[in-house]
């Protein structure tokens, strides 16, 4: 990068089903607060705010103008994005590039989504292909039980270690403050929640939250003066797929797909050989138990075949070698527009020693996100402690 | 988690309708033409990347190139994967239960999403060859495919 580019303060609302306490500018604004305390500034020093949302989930387009005054941008340089699942992670991509640009020092990221107050499933629809997928839409469970079906087919997983991933998201959600499921589940319990489309039980996918969350980045020099503990932005990446190319739902794929392509040329930026060593924590955005498995062979994490294995050995548990998801993931609050930026703002809470209850017991001094989108793309992002990490 | 407030949350309901036209485009009008008219289904071909694309598609996804024939594919698929669909919600185009199936037909690269009808749950699986059942009455929609059934 240009210039070296540093996370020096974020926040996020409690995550939940209902907020009919705020409407959706008071509510990013808990955000925006949050993360100017945490940075210790006021709004006047912010140089730019990009604010990210899934398009008209909460039925009003134009976030950017008519939450001016809760996201604090009024009088300000402003850019509005909206790339799906994956907006908050690019909201922190796009925000990065304009400070390592030199353009900017100080620049406010905020990613919400107050979903309880839009029309989900006409959206969704409206999301589809019109020509080829609209009249066959079946929203998200349909795509990830045709992945987790070619999963089991495939590799020989059973409905076990989908459960245990659901087992593990919620209860590390317990010790997550902020979250939304926040559920002392079993097992069985899993195995026994209702049916949606085989292999996806209900306590298989993400609920539908409410929240926002937001990020200060801020130049070196900046940084240095203003913050206790920047955490360093070191590498971006991010690809495409569509939805037509064999994708996820083919578990043995060979061609190079998003999540395989972006992880490699993460991985040669920063020269990893071993991601499972070089990172000390993960925070991957998986809207479902079997995205989480295909995450962990896609990552590099185990072979190709092998991501249950690493789940049925408690590897990435928040106290095991290559801990996944220590706030609860996608799986345990899925505000979509927040979703993709607190994987960022959890892996920077790691890296600080702040994460409280689910901070993971080991020193962290890098860490690697993911966000994903539908349906085939990502935005990844590594995090250090310092700039010699 | 809602905050203890000091008045009453105050709702105001939304409604919207919105209609919209997509024109199908080079490649979507002569697929659906031919669907419509001749129940054969087509597919955009690249040579250079020796792939057959559905959707047919006037650009190449891997290469860029510029697209311009059209082959007939299918109309005999395989099935790559499926679901069994138990829980009924305003998007979906039919009432649970029904099977969604990815179904790569003969000669394509791509799969196709569609319904797999005429079959028991538990005789599915990956690798199962297919037919499509056209519908008697085709609007040039990709519902003129009214499902597709086992061999
Ligand atoms: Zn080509």
């Amino acid at each position: 990068m240009k210039r070296n580019v540093a996370i020096i303060g974020g926040g996020q609302t409690y995550h939940a089903a209902r907020r009919h306490d705020v409407d959706q500018a008071e509510m990013v604004n808990e955000a925006v607060r949050a993360a100017l305390k945490d940075a210790r500034m006021t709004i006047d020093e912010i140089d730019l705010v990009i604010l990210g949302n899934m398009e008209f989930f909460e039925g009003v387009h134009l976030t950017d103008c008519w939450l001016v005054h809760g996201s604090g941008a009024y009088g300000k340089q402003g850019v509005k994005i909206t790339t799906g699942g994956t907006v908050g992670a690019t909201a922190v991509c796009a925000g990065a590039h304009h400070v390592a640009s030199g353009l900017f020092d100080k620049v406010l990221c905020i990613g919400f989504e107050k979903q309880e107050e839009g029309d989900t499933g006409a959206i969704l629809s409206g999301v589809a292909n019109p020509l080829w997928g609209r009249s066959m839409a079946g929203a998200a469970v349909g795509y990830f039980a045709m992945m987790g079906s070619s999963y089991i087919a495939n590799w020989g997983a059973t409905e076990e270690h989908s459960a245990m991933v659901a087992v593990k998201a919620r209860q590390n959600a317990r010790k997550n403050k902020y979250a939304h499921l926040k559920l002392d589940i079993t097992i069985e319990d899993a195995l026994n929640s209702r049916m949606l489309a085989w292999p996806i039980r209900m306590l298989d996918m993400c609920p539908a939250s409410n929240g926002a969350c937001a990020m200060i980045l801020a130049d070196e020099k900046t940084a240095k003066a203003r913050s206790k503990k920047p955490v360093w932005i070191r590498a971006m990446e991010t690809a495409h797929n569509e939805q037509f190319e064999l994708d996820w739902r083919d578990v043995k794929t060979e061609r190079l797909i998003f999540s395989k392509a972006a992880a490699g040329r993460l991985y040669r930026k920063l020269g990893v050989d071993d991601p499972a060593k070089y990172f000390d924590v993960f925070e991957i955005y998986e809207p479902a138990t079997w995205a989480e498995l295909i995450w962990y062979e896609d990552l590099g994490l185990c072979g190709p075949g092998e991501g249950f294995r690493l789940i049925e050995q408690g590897k990435t548990n928040i106290d095991g070698p290559i801990p996944v998801n220590p706030s609860g993931g996608v799986l345990s609050t899925n505000c979509i527009g927040a979703s993709a930026m607190l994987r960022v703002w959890e892996a920077a809470l790691q890296i600080r020693g702040d994460a409280g209850e689910h901070q993971v017991p080991k020193d962290v001094r890098r860490a690697m996100t993911t966000a994903y989108g539908g349906t085939n793309w990502t935005v990844m992002t590594a995090l250090s402690k310092t700039l010699e990490d | 988690m809602e905050n203890k407030t000091e008045y009453k949350p105050f709702e105001v309901d939304q409604h919207l309708t919105a209609h919209g036209n997509y024109w199908a485009g080079k490649a979507g009008s002569r697929f659906f033409t031919s669907l419509r008219d001749k129940k054969k289904l087509l597919g955009s071909p690249c040579k250079a990347c020796n792939k057959v694309f559905w959707p047919p598609r006037s650009v190449c996804t891997f290469c860029f190139g510029e697209l311009k024939d059209m082959v007939e594919i299918g109309p005999l698929g395989t099935v790559e994967t499926f679901t069994l669909v138990t829980y009924s919600e305003p998007i979906q185009p039919r009432t649970a239960p029904f099977i969604y199936a990815v179904i790569r037909l003969d000669g394509a690269d791509t799969g196709m999403a569609h319904f797999l009808d005429e079959v028991e749950i538990g005789k599915v699986h990956i690798g199962m060859r297919v037919q499509p059942v056209f519908a008697k009455d085709r609007k040039g929609n990709i519902l003129d495919i009214q499902y597709f059934k086992p061999l």
